[in-house]
């Protein structure tokens, strides 16, 4: 019986491999394992699994066509970009096609008058900068993988960046996109104009982690160079202090362009790698970065040195020219890298806290630390705050791993517990899923399964990632219960 | 207020079972807005008040019921405000400015309302309550179900409290004037939204371009000199003006309409048609005798929709959608209200 059904799944792979290579180009479907290896996981590279085969298209009308005969043989689809992503978003799985965005990376048009970019998603984050750089603009968001990680990837995380306090998500700079239902059928949300009839759809997609659709096209706004952008660093004696004077920057009026907190671990471990200049005796510095015209630049710095000092900075450095503002941003930027060379291992949390929960919560999470024994450092877009807690841990001793995504699972608790979210940024994927049965009601993820089988009502695009389904959440046992109700007593419990 | 909720879930209830429709009213102000006035009236303004408001967080929390001015009044005494200057046309609740989804002339510099809301709680067509979102600006968990509430007029359920993100209020406005004809206009309002400059308006009208600076004194008074153009003294009244519709050109009795076109769209004007530019370009009103097909056929091959806004044929009051988005439609509409109970063919005639 089992030869007879395997031979069946060969029968019906070999059917589907002649019907993706008679569509895609020369080496544009790839089988074979030592092929497929380099696409086993993405950035969160805990996880691993073969896909059935990679399709590397090259047009829009390639990835339409690829899409049509995995729904005519309903054959999941799992879309990736650059796979860069941290939360197992574009892992594979052996019954699923691997649908590879990356060579359909050109730029289709600029328009510097409007200020816009048509670019295909295999697009890099960072290249859409670079070709508006001639006109004087550039793509506002700028997630610190931007120079590898694909506009297409951006769209279907929502990604951020450290100047997203001030301009935005990607969400708040895509004007439009056009995308292929798992069925294949074309749907352009939004455009060229700033807002589109009926429901916002586009809104809808963005973020959507590639369960509703694929996208093959996105239309970016651009903005114009800000002239001059100019730091400061701030030293504190405690990270509560810190968060105050992140409260009073804000409180005074004042949208930095970036504003970001690391606390003394991350310090220590990045001065050891590119010396950035940060005090090592600090509890918590702040980068506090102001951008515009010049007089604007001038007068905001003097605002936020005024409040840094009234919140007790022992100390402070204000770039005097770009190389020095440079070599303080270094320091942030190779936070994660700069911890990966303290620990074997290290897992990166993603939680976002309203900002007055921020001394409380890291109180708790260095409880925590030395319950589980576990070392964890902080970095936090404390703007917007969004708190990257890097556990540290070593794959090589049985039974860290586990107690890291333990770890993990308890911040996450806490994020949500004082009003905040499991994921800012990094997206939900397989990582976080059972962190959304914390989040959400039985009812709310129903409705989201719901709005997903609008969009594919076959399941077949991304399964099993982003929303976890009701009986996952139930044997769990984290349902979430609002006031003692379950909010569908109807359904079974495991 | 728990009673609201217990009164609103017997009414959704009630309607579902029965099969009727539910009109969903706040202030009312735009009961003029959208397709033909159906169904019994659930007034949505006794459930009100400011939830949740921390200035430093950037984030207010609010029953939906509450009127916009009230907000921003609570906004104003700690210097900020809701960025996306939504349109009072009376008294608007801000439930029923999520519901119309419309942004006034800070919409291309600021954002959108859509792009401000961060959480949303809603009661469904079953009389559920759910919360999407959260009070916090950077949240990817979940699909952003509270931003599809943004201009759905009220089709996928109750709002009950909204999370917006706001900003400070900036520290100097300032407004220049120039005498110009549309396509002068048009092309400065481009060519400086492509300058690092602090725009917060550019409109064109009756042979004046306008625009409004934001920001610290400095930027302001620096981008001044840099601009040229004459000082409006009256500036703050316009843009106030321009918000709620209060300018001449909105007076007529003639139809309204709203085009939402790329920015660089020349101009619509001509010997049928008024034209007012707002959103450096990309918004336009037009005042115009021409049937409805020419205008969604001249909006639509310019890349953009057009809204019959006032004094037209209600049932038509939006752009047709594609055949794939209408599908949608109907499928995001069975999913929340699967028994039609809310504001039927207000968005649409046939949902």
């Amino acid at each position: 019986m089992i030869a007879v059904a395997q031979s069946t799944a060969e029968k019906q792979a070999q059917t589907l491999f002649h019907a993706l290579s008679e569509v895609l180009p020369t080496g544009g479907l790839l089988t074979q394992v030592e092929q497929m290896r380099p696409y086993e996981c993405d950035g969160l590279s805990m996880f691993r699994r073969l896909p059935l085969a990679v399709a590397l298209p090259q047009t829009e009308a390639q990835v339409a066509a690829v899409l049509r005969i995995c729904h005519a043989q309903q054959v999941p689809v799992i879309a990736r970009g650059a796979g860069t992503g941290l939360a197992g978003g574009a892992l594979p799985q052996e019954d699923a096609v691997l649908l590879s965005l990356a060579r359909l990376k050109s730029i289709i048009e600029i328009d510097p008058l409007a200020r816009t970019a048509r670019v295909q998603p295999g697009v890099r984050n960072l290249a859409i900068s670079e070709a508006a750089a001639k006109h004087g603009l550039y793509y506002a968001p700028d997630p610190s993988s931007q120079i590898a990680c694909s506009i297409g990837g951006n769209v279907a995380e929502n990604s951020g960046g450290v100047h997203c306090l001030k301009y935005g998500l990607t969400l708040h700079n895509v004007l439009g996109v056009r995308a292929y239902t798992a069925e294949g059928e074309l749907l352009e949300l939004g455009g060229a104009a700033l807002d589109s009839p009926g429901y916002d759809l586009l809104a809808l997609m963005i973020g959507s982690e590639g369960l509703l659709a694929v996208v093959t096209e996105v239309t970016v706004k651009l903005l114009p160079r800000p002239q001059l952008a100019r730091v400061v660093m701030a030293a504190f004696d405690s990270a509560e202090q810190a968060g105050e004077a992140v409260a009073a920057i804000i409180a005074a009026g004042i949208i930095p362009a970036g504003l970001e907190m690391m606390d003394r671990l991350a310090i220590s471990a990045v001065e050891d790698f590119v010396h950035a200049g940060y005090p090592l005796d600090a509890e918590a510095i702040l980068l506090v970065e102001s951008d515009g015209i010049p007089e604007e630049v001038i007068a905001e710095i003097e605002r936020i040195e005024t409040q840094l000092r009234r919140c007790g900075a022992v100390s402070m450095r204000t770039s005097r020219d770009e190389t020095e503002r440079l070599k303080l941003w270094a320091g942030r930027k190779a936070a994660f890298p700069a911890v990966g060379r303290i620990t074997p291992d290290y897992y990166c949390m993603d939680g976002t806290i309203p900002r007055r929960h921020l001394g409380d919560v890291l109180r708790q999470i260095a409880a925590m630390s030395v319950e589980f024994g576990l070392g964890c450092a902080n970095v936090f877009h404390a703007g917007d705050g969004n708190l990257h807690p890097l556990i540290f841990y070593d794959a090589n001793k049985p039974g860290d791993l586990e107690q890291a995504e333990a770890f993990g699972a308890r911040i996450l608790r806490l994020c949500v517990a004082v009003g905040g979210t499991i994921t800012g940024e990094h997206g939900v994927g397989v990582e976080k899923i059972d962190g959304m049965c914390v989040q959400f009601t039985a009812t709310e993820l129903a409705c989201f399964h719901a709005v997903k089988a609008g969009f594919d009502p076959a399941g077949l695009l991304n399964p099993g990632k982003a929303v976890p389904t009701l009986h996952r959440c139930a044997e769990l046992g984290r349902m979430h219960v609002h006031h003692g109700e379950h909010a569908h007593p109807e359904l079974p419990r495991f | 207020m728990d009673d609201y909720l217990e009164q609103a879930r017997a009414r959704v209830l009630g309607a579902a079972a029965a099969g009727t429709t539910l009109r969903l009213r706040g202030g009312g102000s735009k009961d003029f807005y959208g397709g033909d006035l159906r169904g019994d009236i659930l007034e949505t303004a006794a459930y009100r008040g400011i939830v949740a408001y921390d200035p430093s967080e950037l984030v207010v929390t609010v029953r939906a019921g509450t009127p916009l001015a009230e907000v921003e009044a609570t906004l104003a005494a700690s210097g900020q405000m809701l960025a996306f200057e939504a349109p009072h046309f009376g008294a608007a609740t801000v439930g029923g400015c999520v519901a119309a989804g419309l942004s006034g002339p800070r919409r291309p510099y600021a954002g959108s309302l859509r792009d401000a809301v961060l959480g949303v709680t809603m009661m469904d067509g079953r009389g559920e309550v759910l919360r999407f979102g959260g009070q916090v600006m950077k949240n990817v968990a979940g699909f952003d179900v509270f931003r599809l509430q943004a201009g759905a007029l009220g089709t996928l359920g109750v709002l009950l409290e909204v999370s917006f993100k706001v900003l400070p209020r900036p520290e100097m406005e300032s407004t220049r004037v120039y005498a110009c004809n549309a396509e002068q206009a048009l092309e400065l309002m481009n060519r400086h939204a492509g300058l690092p400059l602090p725009l917060s308006g550019a409109s064109f009208e009756s042979g004046r371009l306008r625009l409004r600076l934001s920001g610290n004194a400095p930027a302001v008074q620096a981008a001044e000199a840099r601009l040229g153009g004459d000082v409006d003294s009256e500036g703050a009244a316009y843009w106030q003006d321009l918000r709620e519709h209060l300018l001449p050109f909105y007076a007529a009795e003639t139809p309204l309409w709203r085009l939402s076109v790329p920015s660089t769209r020349a101009s619509f004007a001509d010997s049928q048609t008024q034209e007012l530019i707002d959103w450096g370009g990309a918004q336009r009103w037009l005042r115009t005798t021409h049937p409805a097909e020419t205008i969604r056929a001249r909006a639509h091959a310019a890349g953009g929709h057009a809204t019959q806004f006032r004094n037209g044929a209600r049932n038509a009051t939006f752009q047709p959608l594609a055949p794939a988005l209408r599908a949608l439609h109907l499928r995001l509409k069975q999913t929340f209200d699967p028994a039609g109970v809310f504001n039927r063919g207000r968005l649409y005639p046939d949902f």
